[in-house]
């Protein structure tokens, strides 16, 4: 404890530390030297290709990939082309760019997963300088070919290759180069000598950065922070210069006095930094350049790497891992020499106490006092979470947590969820994990990318361990994790498809939202469609069994599936697949057994595809649909004899249904539309598709009361309907005199009232007259009333006692105009209710 | 603007203002100025859901008719169809997209499909080679639509005919997942009650989404105790019955589309005196129906003879409250007067409006057609001569009344008569065919198909027992102030409603034997809930039950519905939800079958 600051250089305002992070585990004969190494911010993995100049079948290049802490993770001879850049993506893939443009992505156990190509223009003038970058939108890859020219894809997962501008001038290599991702745009920033141009899709302009010292003659180094905010160059001058990545401030310019090129140069700040610094490194020195005069001179003994973070650089070489850091302003507060800091007090508060010291009592007043306990206490919270020592964070935690108990009212989600936080960072840290990261880097990166992270590194029950104590929601967390693991198990080859549904399906079996269909196609993927098969029983949403089903060719089962989710349209998308994968007979066949999906396809037979309806029809034997179809399409033929022809179809359709009505009612038709035609032919009178009654009415209306009453005859016409239709039809044509006898040619099947109601609605109060007195005597009043006559039908009303008639004719009573019916009615009304 | 369906037993504009999220979302994904392209048949729903003005807050600038050739010009960067997902209208698309303009300006095409999308479709589109011009295809899952504060809509027209005639479960499916929506916004129901073969199939289709979305539901407090599914063929009595309530007969007389309804305009001329009276609107009126008009909600479920009291009653408060102003004094009596004009004269215009229907209406229930009618659906519906000839039908057919009239006695006289003599039905199909034509044979079929027209089997008909047993006929009816679910009907309980009511109390148990007359199966589900969300009933609380009326639901059984919430000791609440709202006459049409005229 009391060396927490030992490790400590100041640097103006500020102060700086190297912390040890691993020793590395890893045995590198050769160091670091002679090899392309590259290392995954956040803690990430490192891979090294030793010896990668070398192109002999004899001597291979070796690829390694190691943890952050050295533990060898995977080791292969890279038998591909020369590679000239290794990095690593957002997902912790590993990218090898070849010399040819070709660009192999390894997962982080060495497993290949694909590759693709930077395009031909980079294939033939071959990649010269590359720099892998990362951006909002991904991984991009940049490319600087033997033509001199910038090809970039911002996304390696959806790759779009551009093609950047020409430089000007540019003649050979340029000095140094760097990629940007300013308003939403990838860009590369260029140095040829002294001259920066920046190249974006459509254009190369040349940049003159602010207040650039005039003694340079060329930019031999410059990088870019994690950010992209700000940008440092260093001039062959030996001066570093340092402003925002727009080029529109300067921050500040510093004098190195070193005019060797270095060999690397990496930003050094932190969100909320005090200061912007840069570090740089040269074979045998490290140098932290900030905004004062001074700088910080570390001594190497052996090759190392730099690796930018969000608040620090890690440095790594043969043996160790270290982070360079600003000390964070709470550790800076509490553990500065002399500081009077409430966080200091309240630690020193604490150790007293556990001294069993009354001076503990007097910090205490001395932060009360000052009303600053609360600030106190969050500076040691604060502080614990950017030290690295377990002992350290416990110890500034103690102390948190005994200045909380002089506090009411303070919240304690800020104490509890560093607990958590530190507990699993502690973990990750662990050098069987190695993963170093910070708690900054910890909170950036959220703990879905870090069980993702684990995930990769197959490090399940870790995962899981961490899900459950951030009690992260189940199917974001353990279901997630769990998927993953069953995953990977279905590609273990040794153990049997049996033992491996088994232990798949006991380990999720409590586990809910688990997508068993997704592990199913990576077992599918990894050619073991049995147990693909076996894993999709599991299933619960038959829906997303369907697809896998069918690419596995397994439909009739995918069509089940299908049925059973409900889902129509999936039902409809594996009809539509068995259409074009099976022979018409087969897949008739299929679709009888499954009568959900059959009538499906009729539907869409019947909208889509006329002539197939018949055929399955015809299939089943179903005459009555064959019958209706055939009624259906005769209506589509213009041609009265193709019409009768389809629908004789229908009629031996019906018959053979042994639905002898639709039988007899389409042989009806068929003489009817002869009929009609023929009527047609003779006497011009449009009739053909009419019903009968309507051709009845028509034939009345133009005088053929011959060929109606033939009809009437011939197609058994009921006399009540024969009557009504003549009734109107005469009454329609104004043709009153052949309604009269008409109305005498026999006893009306359907009374007279209609013969006076006709009349009436055709305004003809006369004819309507004629036809009052043969109306029954029920009717009577109706057809009194009808004509308008209220006498006669008050003496109908009267005369028949019935309440009902009175009241009606009442009703139509005016009581100025009518008082004396009304009086006789009333009377009336009065003994036919005592009745 | 949707604020009535706050006010209901539960909260639908809950379901509401999640639909409208939706949508917001989805278009601010199709980011800049937009022309939406309509499938016809979506813009009703929609207006349930969104104003034009939400539409509008979102950048869509145009609205066009999804139709053949190309989409009209319009200086927008997004082109945006919303669609039901048909093949039909996919060919339509895809023509639109190969004539869309080379020289213009290129557009963004998206789709949006509702209620889901759909493979089939999307397959469709890349045969027509057009599938990769979308930037965005999504599915904009709109299956039950608030239309009110205790009734929910599918808005699905054909579910009946899909469901029943071409054995097609696709608003099955939809009705499960519009159930798992509902679920997941107000709690998992714990019992399921059921009648009917597509009840059973929706309920099997909800247990097994249940296991699917296991652990990826959010646990919420449930807000119905229970729901229970109808099929619409398990009563095919009632949608063929004349409604009598008000808003059932504004329904059978005008038509109800998508909770507006048209009128003829001369019955509400009289605003516009000044004009003079000789350009008298030929624009039909148009009026929306809910219960955001306060009087519309108290007279709505009325039966109509009990309307014009009603009216007339209100009509004396609101002039009471206009007078009020003379008592009005002092200046505080004044504000507090104004203040409350503006609702007053709300009020005013409201009973004006309805007074205006009420007399339309009238006109008709006073029609000797209308009367006669009534009279035979009474006969049929009480067992009177249910298995002869009906002189009634005969003479409307010779008539050559409207065919969907005869249809539903028909079918009616069938329904209660359990199927109908082979001879009788044979005569009447001949009468129908010979009078309003021979393509009509389809229809008829398709009306045997779904059981509404059947030959009478050698079983006894069971309507009798059915129509004693559940008290479907009731004698002495009190329209005025009902004291049964009857007075809808003036006589008639419609049977639906009858077991809904029964099975709140005394439990179907009761009525086994009558269950088993009726077609398809009945069941009980439980669902389990998480521990810690069954409900605490207070004392008095009454249960909240959802009933969902696969293949339709008339206005009037929601006014059953709703008089048994009403009812002083009913103790259960009834939700209301359907695929469509339907009557007698849309019903019937939906099951005809038209084929194309011949082309000569």
């Amino acid at each position: 404890m009391a060396f927490v600051t030992a490790n400590w250089n100041p640097l103006g305002e500020a102060f700086y530390r190297k912390v040890e992070l691993y020793d590395m585990s890893w045995k590198l004969k050769e160091g670091l030297r002679e090899c392309l190494i590259t290392a995954a911010p956040y803690g990430g993995p490192i891979a090294l290709l030793k010896g990668y100049q070398r192109r002999s079948p004899s001597t291979r290049p070796q690829l390694e990939i190691y943890s952050s802490s050295g533990v060898p993770m995977a080791s292969f001879p890279w038998k591909s082309g020369l590679v000239k850049q290794l990095g690593w993506t957002v997902s912790d893939d590993l990218l090898c760019v070849q010399e040819d443009g070709t660009v192999l992505v390894y997962d982080l156990l060495g497993g290949y997963k694909k590759h693709f190509s930077m395009g031909n223009e980079v294939s033939q003038s071959q990649v010269m300088e590359t720099k892998i970058f990362h951006s909002p939108y991904g991984t991009g890859v940049a490319i600087l070919t033997g033509a001199l020219r910038f090809t970039l894809a911002t996304n390696i997962d959806d790759i779009k290759l551009k093609r950047l501008p020409e430089v000007p001038g540019l003649e050979g290599a340029p000095t140094c180069w760097a990629v940007l991702t300013q308003d939403r745009q990838s860009k590369v920033l260029v140095a040829n000598g002294s001259h920066l141009f920046i190249l974006d899709n459509t254009s190369c302009t040349s940049v003159t950065p602010p207040g650039l010292s005039p003694q340079a003659s060329s930019i031999l180094h410059m990088c870019v922070s994690f950010s992209y905010k700000y940008l440092a160059l260093l001039t062959d001058s030996g001066h570093v210069w340092m402003g925002t990545s727009n080029l529109k401030e300067k921050i500040s310019e510093v004098d190195t006095n070193i005019r060797t090129p270095p060999k690397q140069m990496a930003w050094c700040r932190r969100p909320k930094s005090q200061q912007s610094s840069v570090v740089i490194m040269w074979d045998r020195l490290l140098l932290v350049v900030g905004e004062c005069k001074e700088m910080i001179q570390y001594p190497l003994d052996s090759d190392s790497v730099l690796v930018p973070e969000m608040d620090g650089v890690r440095i790594i070489n043969e043996t160790h891992h270290e982070l360079l850091q600003e000390v964070p302003g709470a550790c800076e507060e509490i553990f500065k020499i002399a500081s009077m800091a409430p966080g200091a007090l309240l630690l020193e508060a604490h150790k007293e106490y556990e001294k069993e010291s009354q001076k503990a009592d007097e910090y205490l007043r001395e932060i009360k006092e000052q009303n600053l306990l609360a600030e106190a206490v969050k500076q040691c919270v604060e502080a614990a979470g950017h030290e690295y020592e377990p002992e350290t964070q416990k110890t500034l935690l103690r102390a948190a947590s005994f200045g909380k108990c002089f506090l009411s009212n303070f919240p304690p989600e800020l104490f509890i969820s560093m607990c958590r936080d530190l507990r699993v960072l502690n973990a990750v840290r662990d050098y069987t994990v190695g993963m170093p990261l910070t708690h900054t880097q910890f909170k950036q990166m959220t703990i879905q990318v870090l069980i993702d992270r684990l995930v990769h590194r197959k490090l399940y029950p870790l995962a899981i361990e961490v899900c459950r104590f951030l009690k992260t929601p189940e199917y974001q967390g353990v279901s997630r994790v769990l998927k993953h693991w069953a995953c990977y198990k279905v590609q273990q080859k040794e153990e049997s498809d049996e033992v491996i549904a088994k232990t798949v399906n006991m380990r999720l079996a409590d586990a809910s939202g688990i997508s068993y269909s997704e592990i199913a196609t990576k077992a599918y993927e990894s050619g073991r469609t049995e147990l693909a098969i076996k894993l999709l029983e599991y299933e619960p949403r038959s829906g997303e069994q369907v697809p896998l089903l069918l690419k596995m060719k397994k439909s009739p089962l995918a069509l089940s599936k299908a049925i059973e989710s409900g889902d129509t349209d999936l039902v409809y998308t594996v009809v539509m697949y068995l259409k074009n994968e099976l022979n018409r007979g087969d897949f008739f066949m299929m679709l009888r057994n499954q009568p959900v999906a059959l009538s499906l396809y009729r539907q869409f037979c019947k909208h889509q595809e006329l002539n197939t309806l018949m055929d399955l029809f015809n299939q089943d034997d179903d005459h009555q649909e064959l019958g209706n179809y055939y009624v259906k399409a005769s209506y589509k033929e213009p041609r009265l004899e193709a019409r009768v022809a389809l629908l004789q179809n229908s009629v031996d359709e019906f018959y053979k249904a042994k639905n002898e009505f639709a039988a007899k009612a389409t042989e009806e038709e068929m003489r009817l539309l002869r009929f009609q035609r023929k009527l047609e032919e003779e006497k011009g009178e449009p009739l053909v598709g009419f019903s009968l009654h309507d051709t009845i009415t028509a034939l009345l209306s133009v005088g053929l009361h011959k060929r109606a009453e033939q009809l009437y005859k011939d197609f058994r016409v009921s006399d009540k309907r024969f009557w009504w239709l003549k009734l109107k039809a005469l009454a329609e044509k104004g043709d009153w005199d052949w309604l009269e006898k008409f109305a005498k040619s026999k006893k009306s099947p359907i009374g007279y009232l209609p013969f006076v109601e006709v009349c009436i609605k055709h305004q003809n109060k006369n004819e309507a007259r004629k036809y009052v007195s043969r109306v029954t005597p029920e009717q009577k009043v109706k057809a009194h009333l009808a004509v308008g006559d209220l006498q006669s039908a008050t003496e109908a009303a009267i005369e028949r006692r019935n309440e009902s008639e009175i009241i009606t004719v009442l009703s139509r009573c005016s009581a100025t105009t009518d008082v004396i019916l009304v009086e006789r009615l009333n009377r009336a009304k009065a003994t036919a209710a005592k009745k | 603007m949707a604020s009535h369906l706050s006010y209901g037993r539960v909260n639908l504009n809950i379901l509401r203002e999640a639909a409208r999220k939706d949508l917001r979302e989805f278009l601010d994904k199709c980011s800049g100025s937009k022309a939406i392209v309509w499938d016809e048949y979506l813009t009703g729903p929609f207006g349930l859901i969104a104003q034009y003005s939400l539409l509008k807050e979102h950048e869509v600038e145009k609205m066009f008719t999804l139709k053949g050739g190309h989409i009209p010009s319009a200086a927008v960067k997004n082109i945006v169809f919303f669609v039901r997902p048909r093949l039909e209208l996919m060919d339509i698309i895809a023509e639109n997209i190969a004539s869309e303009d080379k020289l213009q300006p290129p557009r963004d095409f998206h789709i949006l499909f509702v209620p889901r999308r759909s493979l089939l479709c999307e397959q469709r589109l890349k045969e027509k080679g057009v599938l990769n011009s979308f930037t965005n295809i999504d599915e904009y899952i709109l299956d039950l639509i608030p239309y009110d504060s205790d009734l929910l809509s599918m808005e699905s027209e054909n579910s009946f005919r899909e469901c029943y005639l071409e054995n097609d479960q696709t608003s099955l499916y939809h009705t499960a997942k519009g159930l798992m929506t509902l679920q997941a916004l107000y709690g998992t129901i714990p019992q399921i009650f059921g009648k009917g073969e597509c009840a059973r199939h929706v309920a099997n289709m909800m247990l097994r989404m249940k296991r699917e979305f296991a652990g990826t539901l959010i646990p919420t407090l449930p807000v119905f105790d229970t729901l229970l599914l109808l099929d619409r063929n398990v009563d095919l009595l009632t949608p063929l019955a004349t409604q009598l309530t008000y808003e059932g007969l504004i329904d059978e007389v005008y038509g109800i589309t998508n909770g507006y309804v048209k009128l003829p305009p001369e019955k509400f001329a009289q605003k516009k005196q000044e004009e003079g009276g000789k350009d008298l609107p030929t624009e039909p009126k148009k009026l929306q129906l809910n219960s955001a008009e306060e009087l519309y909600a108290e007279i709505r479920d009325k039966n109509f003879n009990a309307v014009g009291a009603a009216l007339s009653k209100k009509a004396k408060i609101i002039s009471a409250a206009f007078e009020e102003r003379h008592n009005a004094k002092t200046v505080g009596e004044i504000k507090q007067f104004v203040s409350q004009l503006p609702h007053m004269q709300a009020a005013r215009s409201s009973l004006a409006n309805h007074t205006s229907i009420a007399e339309l209406v009238k006109d008709i229930t006073t029609s000797d057609v209308f009367f006669e009618n009534l009279t035979v659906e009474q006969e049929f519906m009480t067992g009177v001569d249910t298995d002869k000839v009906c002189t009634y039908i005969e003479d409307c057919i010779a008539q050559k009344d409207p065919l969907i009239k005869i249809l539903r006695l028909v079918c009616m006289q069938s329904v209660c008569n359990n199927g109908l003599k082979q001879k009788l039905l044979d005569y009447y199909k001949r009468e129908i065919i010979q009078t309003y034509g021979y393509e009509h044979i389809l229809t008829l079929n398709n009306m045997e198909k779904v059981g509404l027209l059947k030959p009478q089997s050698t079983m006894r008909n069971n309507y009798p027992t059915i129509r004693k047993t559940l008290k479907l006929w009731m004698e002495d009816t009190n329209e005025q102030n009902p004291n049964d679910i009857s007075y809808v009907y003036s006589g008639y309980a419609p049977l639906s409603v009858r077991l809904t009511q029964l099975l709140a109390r005394p439990g179907w148990r009761s009525i086994e034997e009558v269950l088993k007359m009726l077609p398809g199966p009945h069941f009980e589900e439980r669902q389990q809930l998480p521990a810690g969300l069954h409900k605490k009933r207070q004392p008095g609380e009454n249960r909240t039950t959802l009933v969902f009326f696969l293949g339709g639901v008339t206005y009037a059984e929601i006014a059953a519905l709703r008089f048994l919430s009403q009812m002083e000791d009913s103790g259960t609440e009834y939700i209301i939800a359907t695929t469509k709202l339907i009557n007698g006459t849309s019903w019937i049409k939906s099951l005809m079958d038209h084929p194309e005229a011949p082309l000569f």
